[in-house]
């Protein structure tokens, strides 16, 4: 689960991570009362509060450009703070549909900028899995406010790692070793030691799947912050975190995937039109694949999970056939344990619920395939038999492709 | 010979008394597997019945362990209690903890994890189908299923099968047994990010069984643990291995179904593997209804 910058500051704040001070509004009529409550005198960021990264380079859908914008008066963050709220904001990280603002948030920018010397005091950090030993890694970097792939490919001599073995947690050796690779000495270097540490304490207890600061910057007074901040969580740790919860925006999520889900269903969108409803995430991801190899082109991910009961197979009709771009729907299922005519049963009477005149093609394979093929074959329905996975897929894209 | 465990393996079931536990303990007993023991904290003395076998339940699993000689446990605990209950096997040195359940958070599995360093005890999954040794009857009856595989789309061969995925190994195995060709151990690893047992550790033990004569590796986008794998094989393994990766289409970022299937990087992708399989000398399928015909055209078994 994803939250806003604007939530994951507020997080950072109660956990003595230290973050400029801001206000987030909803509506224009909050814009005065919000920019009244912060020190405006060294200007002021305003910045769209949407889940996708690359919002400063984004450009909104009327031509407005940057989603989020240095102002130097209350007036000039006024104005732009108006240009952005309701307005589509698309990004690199968007799609070209780009999403709609729903939230401003005001932050103080008092301080910011370059040094006397002229060099950028940007850093990176960010904390997250490493997949390869299983414990969490602190990834450190002197080259902030860029993407850290770009690091990663051009200059990997330049990002740090630290690996924290979750029998003893972060030791204070390590948050020192942070703090000696990005250069930093005196009241800066305490600053950064802390900032790690409670960094880190925030990771942990709140079962974070990846908390990333970009940039982390010493202010012209000489203070570390947190300017940006991105915070995931682990779906599977919600049910201990229901203030986390609290925060999740459903305006950030797809409608279909939020009704999928309320059916036990996983269920993601794209941008193809041969639907597929499968049972098992691996063999749906290669449902997909093997749509695209015999030349079609899939719409969705759909995993119906182990049960697929006659409920959850008309709930997945009625998601797919709410993508207008769907003209075909494969339903792959490996019956086990499941009784295949229990399955064809619930396919014949979501496809008679749901009105289907789509082409739809059935693979069924398991446990008493035989009966439920022959329960498909009489119920009068146009529905066409895959006898495996590679004579299914390309009898649907056949049948779509030809249309 | 076969991998991890053998027609007469014991088992103990820790879970038995839920629905889920319940209902795959049965189809364990009926394919013939020795379901020896139940755990329930809170329900020792109970009695498990099924078609005549009763199995009796403990609250602990080391007890269940001592009383019945069982030395492996199929986990079907709900996914707040789970990382105790596969800390519980490691506490009993239990040769082999499976762990079914799915949805268990990444930082029990991290602490889990952790705690397996320096056991005996292995751990395979969480979040994954578990382990069939096919046996020598109708269907492949008499053999040991742990976890939720369907028992009798096996046949007991020499082809070791090893996948993150519960049903695209069921696709590999009805592929097999449908050409004739049977299998000595299918594990399935589980689609979590963190798990006990890797493709690699799976790939060593059918390496080292006399019974296996070759071997498909099934994965997917995410991680690199098919990777580390693959350059094993190409060093290593002396017996002949076909592969195939799950998430060609897949979009970059998403989680798909499996918490561990998310293209992080450019390493990671389904084209980077494949390409990697390839050079390993991996007999690769080309769709997910070539995973035999992969093998079979580099091994004639």
């Amino acid at each position: 689960m994803n939250i806003h910058e604007y939530q994951a500051k507020e997080l950072f704040a109660q956990f003595g991570v230290a973050v400029p001070k801001g206000v987030a509004v909803t509506s224009a009529a909050e814009f005065e009362g919000a920019l009244a409550k912060i020190d405006t005198t060294g200007g002021i960021m305003v910045k769209s509060q949407i889940h996708a990264g690359g919002r400063g380079k984004g450009t909104f859908t009327d031509g407005f450009k940057g989603g989020v914008k240095f102002s130097p008066t209350k007036e000039k963050a006024l104005e732009n703070a108006k240009a952005m709220l309701g307005n589509t904001l698309v990004t690199a990280q968007t799609g070209p549909d780009g999403r709609k603002v729903q939230t401003i948030y005001f932050t103080e920018a008092a301080n910011l900028g370059k040094r006397p010397d002229g060099r950028d005091d940007e850093y990176y950090l960010a904390i997250l899995l490493d997949r390869a030993t299983s414990f969490p890694v602190i990834v450190a970097s002197t080259e902030g406010g860029m993407e850290i792939e770009h690091v990663a490919h051009h200059t990997p001599e330049k990002i740090f790692k630290v690996q924290v073995d979750p029998a003893v947690g972060l030791q204070a050796f390590q948050a020192r070793q942070i703090a000696f690779a990005l250069g930093f000495s005196g009241d800066l270097f305490k600053q950064c030691v802390t900032l790690v540490t409670k960094l880190y304490q925030f990771y942990w207890e709140k079962d974070c799947a990846m908390v990333e600061v970009n940039p982390l910057l010493v202010t012209k007074e000489g203070k570390l912050l947190a300017l940006d901040a991105k915070v995931s969580f682990d779906d599977n740790a919600l049910f201990r975190h229901p203030d986390v919860v609290a925060l999740r925006d459903l305006n950030e999520e797809d409608a279909k995937e939020i009704e999928a889900s309320k059916f036990g269903l996983s269920y993601i969108a794209l941008d193809g039109n041969i639907a597929c409803l499968v049972n098992g995430a691996g063999l749906a991801m290669s449902t997909m694949d093997i749509i695209q190899h015999f030349g079609g082109s899939p719409a969705n991910f759909l995993d119906v999970g182990g049960g697929a009961t006659k409920d959850q197979v008309t709930a997945a009709f009625k998601i797919i056939l709410g993508d207008a771009n769907v003209k075909g729907i494969l339903v792959n299922i490996f019956g086990g344990i499941m009784d295949c005519n229990v399955i064809a049963t619930g396919i014949i009477e979501a496809v008679k619920e749901t009105g289907l005149k789509l082409p739809l093609v059935v693979r069924l394979e398991g446990n008493n395939v035989e009966a439920g093929k022959a329960t498909l074959a009489a119920s009068g329905l146009t529905i066409v038999s895959g006898d495996s996975m590679a004579d299914a897929a390309q009898k649907i894209v056949k049948l779509v492709n030809n249309k | 010979m076969s991998i991890l465990v053998k027609e007469d393996t014991r088992i103990l079931v820790q879970g038995i008394t839920g629905d889920f536990g319940a209902r795959h303990a049965r189809l364990s007993l009926d394919y013939g597997s020795q379901v020896v023991a139940g755990v329930t904290p809170g329900k020792g003395g109970q009695v498990f019945e099924h078609a005549g076998k009763k199995v009796p339940i403990f609250n602990t699993v080391a007890e269940a362990a001592k009383q019945t000689g069982a030395t492996v446990s199929a986990i079907f605990v709900p996914p707040p209690f789970a990382a105790d209950a596969i800390l519980e096997c490691f506490d009993a040195d239990l040769d082999l903890a499976v762990a079914i359940t799915e949805g268990i958070p990444v930082r029990d599995m991290v602490r889990a994890k952790r705690a397996m360093a320096g056991r005996r005890t292995r751990l395979i999954g969480p979040n994954c189908p578990g382990l069939v040794t096919p046996g020598r009857g109708d269907k492949s009856s008499g053999g040991c299923r742990i976890g939720i595989a369907p028992g009798y789309i096996h046949r007991r061969g020499n082809v070791g099968v090893v996948s993150r995925s519960g049903t695209l190994t069921y696709e590999a195995v009805w592929q097999l047994t449908c050409r004739g060709k049977g299998q000595s151990t299918c594990v399935g690893i589980g689609g979590d990010p963190v798990n006990g047992t890797s493709h690699l550790d799976v790939i060593k033990l059918f390496n080292d069984d006399p019974e296996t004569e070759a071997i498909i590796m099934i994965g997917e986008i995410g991680g690199n643990a098919e990777v580390e794998a693959a350059r094993w094989i190409k060093a290593h393994c002396k017996k002949p291995v076909a592969g195939f990766i799950a998430g060609a289409t897949a979009p970059a970022g998403r989680r798909m179904g499996h918490a561990g299937a998310v293209i992080g990087g450019a390493e990671d992708t389904a084209a980077a593997k494949i390409k990697i399989f390839q050079e390993c000398g991996i007999s690769v399928a080309a769709t997910p209804s070539d995973m035999a015909d992969a093998l079979l055209r580099i091994w004639k078994g």
